[in-house]
């Protein structure tokens, strides 16, 4: 049977604990799962291949969120994190992390990845945040899959690969049962019965259209459609702050990170067309992407990353790691280009919005256990709402969630599921593959995030929203009556338009109930320009209830490291004044 | 409704003399996220057979005889 084939398919299994997603977090989870009961069955299930999936699919240059003794104190960090974030954090989850994540770079360091140190045998960790010091460079950064899936062997982890989940199974009480999924290459369903569930499934990265119009040149991995955030609301998980996009500094067209992390700590820094710097602060934050905004918009841009003021010695480091890890084809493209960074500057541009917590706060809501508001389903990575936290938060926050997976399963038996669900899905899964004829799904994805640029990119306007609304709902009566794929790859294209639409109407509702801006640029809205505290200072859930899409305010719980009013604004404070 | 097929310039380039997909090799199409490559039925060869490519990398650095080339889609040049 050739490769692609529709296969009608229909099998089941069970495990103890089902990992969805096999990126950063996941594999760290899986591990940690079986590590806390080796006997229990743990199943890592992922929609490409766990060898080169996800976010870090060709590594990582570094560490941008290290708390390491010495440098940084958890408190500072809380902090930082609270600050840039305009407020609105659950500070117990962030302060675990800071807590956790030393014992995690420890553990990776044992796994054969490298920390830069210097000639003390000291960390050599890199200041790029406004206010604390915790960048830290992996100088074999390009090893960060390899070394973890050697673990993963190792630890006789079940791996299903090119298994694409679909929607998660719940009990009539409104616990997790499992999940239902698709071969992505025979279109075959797999019914994973499970006693826990940890979605690891990364960023809605696939929401806004890239300025180079080509669908796939996203910023990050592609394959990151928001499925795990489309399964959570329709499991009736509450996703919070959505309306808070992950929105990015990028090289223009590439559209990959330049990267002012890598090469910032070495003395570059982003300047307008007048070669002058005009923010104080690289680390991506809301406010700082606002003045990047207003640069542009101004007359002042074209902006760029200034490095060709740098010694020889210092570019050759930048290049050697910029080309070699995380979208080592910035090489190719640079080359391509012409620009060579001894004299010339980095053109850069503002990336498409997307939902992801790694950057930004837009996540399925979870503790500082990485419990979901659903029992027994779990979230860690870039797609749960711990803010801000990067690679380094997904292996920490996986670890704590794969822990507690494995002791909600040790405790809990199997929860029961209607068959008919199963049956119902099905029928979803494959409607396209049944029609005749109709319009295939790069059609309707592209219209789709199109519609999201041209409506739901900040800043954003009520009525522009309400228009996109409508639009939108056009789109996706177009996707549930006519969309067809003729084949499996295609239905897995056709699976992921769902979620992306799905997340293109979280975006607009998301941000049409929070009546302020914050944020800066992620939530900048026109009819309601300023900062609210009085009416805004709470989280946003958004679920679903009664089958419809609603929102709620949720207040902030009571801060662990409090923070003075003179630090509330500092990173309100990011353009730089000019000085007489 | 008929569909009528896209001419597009892809961006990974296989050389067939160096690879071995013919001898069962499957690295390139087994590692990519976006799982865009596929084994010719008429060369034995891999190929791009969907033009959906993150150009990140993992089937130019893994394939064992150095055959496969990624280069930056047209669009983004």
């Amino acid at each position: 049977m050739a490769m692609d084939e529709i296969v009608d398919g229909l099998s089941e299994v069970s495990c103890d604990v089902l990992v969805i997603g096999g990126g950063t977090a996941g594999p760290m989870a899986a591990l940690k799962a079986k590590l806390k009961n080796p006997k229990a069955n743990v199943v890592l299930l992922e929609k490409a291949n766990v060898k080169r999936s996800g976010a870090i699919s060709m590594g990582m240059d570094g560490l941008n969120n290290a708390v390491i003794p010495g440098y940084a104190t958890p408190e500072q960090y809380t902090k930082e994190i609270t600050i840039a974030n305009d407020g609105i954090v659950d500070q117990k989850a962030v302060y675990k992390y800071a807590q956790n994540c030393y014992k995690i770079i420890e553990e990776l360091d044992s796994f054969g990845i490298r920390f830069l140190k210097n000639e003390n045998g000291d960390y050599a960790v890199k200041k790029v945040h406004h206010i604390g010091t915790y960048v830290l460079p992996m100088p074999n950064g390009e090893t960060v899959k390899k070394a973890i899936y050697r673990q993963l062997r190792r630890a006789r982890i079940l791996i299903s690969n090119r298994y694409m989940a679909t929607r998660l199974l719940t009990s009539s009480d409104g616990r997790v049962a499992g999940a239902i999924s698709v071969n992505t290459r025979t279109a075959e369903m797999l019914v994973i019965k499970a006693k826990a569930v940890i979605l690891c499934m990364g960023a809605a990265g696939r929401l806004g259209l890239p300025t180079s119009g080509y669908m796939f040149g996203t910023y990050e991995n592609a394959a990151n459609s928001g499925d795990g955030y489309a399964m959570a609301y329709h499991a009736g998980a509450a996703l919070a702050n959505l309306e808070c996009f992950q929105i990015n500094p990028l090289i223009k067209d590439y559209n990959g990170p330049a990267c002012a992390y890598v090469a910032g700590p070495f003395g570059a820094f982003t300047a307008n067309n007048e070669g002058s710097r005009f923010i104080e602060c690289d680390y991506w934050s809301g406010q700082m992407m606002l003045e990047f905004y207003n640069e542009l918009s101004s007359g002042k841009g074209p902006v760029f990353l200034q490095l060709s003021h740098l010694h020889e010695k210092t570019i050759e480091e930048i290049e050697s790691t910029l080309h070699k890890v995380e979208r080592p084809t910035r090489g190719l493209f640079q080359k391509g280009r012409g620009t060579d960074y001894r004299t010339e500057s980095i053109e850069m541009h503002i990336s498409e919005i997307g939902f992801c917590s790694g950057h930004s706060a837009s996540g399925v809501l979870v503790d500082d256990f990485a419990r979901t508001t659903v029992p027994g389903l779990y979230a860690a990575g870039d797609m749960a709402s711990v803010p801000h936290n990067y690679m380094l938060g997904a292996f920490t926050n996986g670890s704590v969630a794969g822990t507690d997976a494995m002791e909600f399963a040790d405790n809990h038996d199997f929860a029961a599921f209607d068959a008919a669900d199963v049956a119902k899905e099905r029928d979803r899964v494959m409607a396209p593959t049944k029609r005749e004829d109709g319009i295939p799904p790069n059609q309707i994805e592209y219209k789709a995030r199109r519609l999201v640029n041209d409506y739901l990119q900040p800043p954003k306007v009520t009525r522009k929203f309400e228009l996109g609304q409508r639009r939108l709902a056009e789109v996706r009566e177009d996707m549930e009556q006519q969309m067809i794929a003729r084949n499996s790859h295609e239905l897995l294209r056709a699976l992921e338009t769902q979620s992306i639409l799905d997340c293109a109407d979280m975006a607009a509702h998301a941000s049409l109930y929070r009546e302020e801006s914050r944020w800066g640029l992620y939530h900048l809205r026109t009819d309601f320009p300023e900062k609210d505290n009085e009416n805004w200072f709470c989280h946003t859930l958004l679920s679903k209830k009664d089958g419809k899409m609603t929102s709620e305010k949720r207040d902030v719980e009571p801060y662990v490291v409090p923070i003075a009013d003179e630090e509330k604004d500092l990173y309100d404070k990011q353009r730089i004044r000019a000085s007489a | 409704m008929p569909l009528a097929s896209y001419q597009t310039f892809v961006p990974v380039v296989v050389d067939d003399a160096k690879c071995i997909a013919d001898k069962g090799c499957t690295v390139c199409v087994d590692v990519c996220p976006l799982d865009v490559l596929r084994i010719s039925d008429m060369t034995g060869k891999a190929f791009m057979a969907y033009d959906e490519c993150w150009y990140c990398m993992p089937c130019e650095a893994d394939c064992p005889t150095g055959a496969v080339t990624v280069n930056i889609p047209y669009l983004l040049r």
